[in-house]
């Protein structure tokens, strides 16, 4: 329908709407998130749906304890190696369509444990993140901001064509594979399709003599 | 179709399947629509048992011992007995001979079920 006119429409007293728009308004208003905390940041996101800052006010009160019945998973809180295999996991057991919010500086990049052995250096090296909020933790009304931002991304999804959501498309999948524990690092260390930023600062080729770029990630 | 019965309980009965309908009605559209529109992207992760985000150990469906069902029986019984045997303790004086004789009957049966329990060995927990 022409913008102009549904204005005009609506300047009138009459609310015009389309099944698409009626259908995103029906997923957004009711994203369950995963009960799901990994650190601190987990507080925060406890916090938010308390009555102080009310996440119920946004459809999102019901914190679902199993990932069947979930839409969003809040990845809240420093991803260790020895937990990606399971937010993994947990992931691909949530049914479609789901949504990952990485919250706080650990969740999107390690944070302050990026240098540490033994932490994951951002969990959308192995599942798609919709919405990074950075922080350390977010304030409760950051993930707000972050909730509502996923909101408007999926009021503006079109249910068709080139560009309609992840899980309309029968070419993307609904699973990732999951890391398993290697020698040294977890198998794959990244996956690639989602993970491809080629790192240009770190020199590649035989000049490179002492560094070539192998062990980082 | 004009009985005073059916003028009275016909708004009930409407208001009945409405209801019915309300709450039906958006289970029958998601199972359509499940059916008909939604597209299937099932895997070997996503229809695994869920443990937690682990690696399931078993099957979920798995067989155990039926003692605690038993005990659990046994203690509903003695419980009630309890509940009962309170009110007849405290009018122990007063009451008839009839009645207190319904009494102790209920009483042997149930401790005819305690022996009965006690030599079936449900009472020794393994």
């Amino acid at each position: 329908m022409d913008t102009q006119l549904k204005e005009e429409l609506s300047r009138q007293g009459i609310f015009t709407t389309t099944l698409e728009e009626l259908y995103n308004w029906g997923r957004r208003s009711s994203v369950w998130p995963l009960t799901f905390g990994l650190a601190c940041c987990a507080i925060e996101m406890i916090a938010t749906t308390m009555a102080r800052y009310d996440l119920a006010r946004f459809g999102a009160e019901v914190f679902r304890p199993s990932p069947r019945q979930a839409d969003l998973m809040i990845v809240a809180g420093t991803v260790t190696k020895k937990m990606a295999p399971q937010v993994v996991r947990l992931y691909n057991q949530m049914p479609e369509p789901k949504y990952v919010i990485a919250m706080g500086a650990c969740a999107i990049s390690g944070g302050p444990f990026k240098q540490g052995y033994n932490v994951l250096k951002g969990i959308d090296r192995y599942i798609p993140v919709d919405v990074h909020i950075p922080g350390c933790p977010p304030r409760p009304e950051a993930l707000m901001d972050a909730f509502i931002t996923l909101q408007k991304k999926i009021d503006a999804q079109s249910l068709t064509g080139p560009d309609r959501p992840r899980y309309l498309d029968v070419e993307q999948p609904s699973e990732f594979p999951v890391p398993a524990y290697g020698a040294h690092d977890l198998v794959p260390a990244k996956n690639i399709k989602l993970w491809n930023i080629i790192s240009k600062n770190i020199p590649t080729g035989p000049t490179a003599a002492g560094d070539d770029g192998s062990g980082k990630d | 179709m004009h009985s005073p019965f059916v003028e009275i309980y016909r708004p009930i009965a409407i208001l009945m399947i409405v209801a019915l309908g309300f709450a039906v009605a958006p289970l029958i559209t998601a199972w359509l629509w499940a059916k008909k529109f939604s597209i299937k992207k099932p895997g070997p992760v996503k229809n695994a048992t869920y443990e937690c985000g682990l690696d399931s150990k078993e099957d979920a469906v798995l067989p155990f011992r039926p003692e605690y069902y038993l005990y659990a029986i046994v203690f509903l019984i003695f419980d009630v007995e309890a509940i009962f045997l309170l009110p007849f303790a405290v009018s122990f004086a007063g009451l008839s001979l009839g009645a207190s004789i319904v009494m102790l009957i209920f009483l042997l049966l149930l401790v005819e079920g305690l022996i009965w329990t006690w030599r079936k060995g449900v009472l020794v927990w393994v």
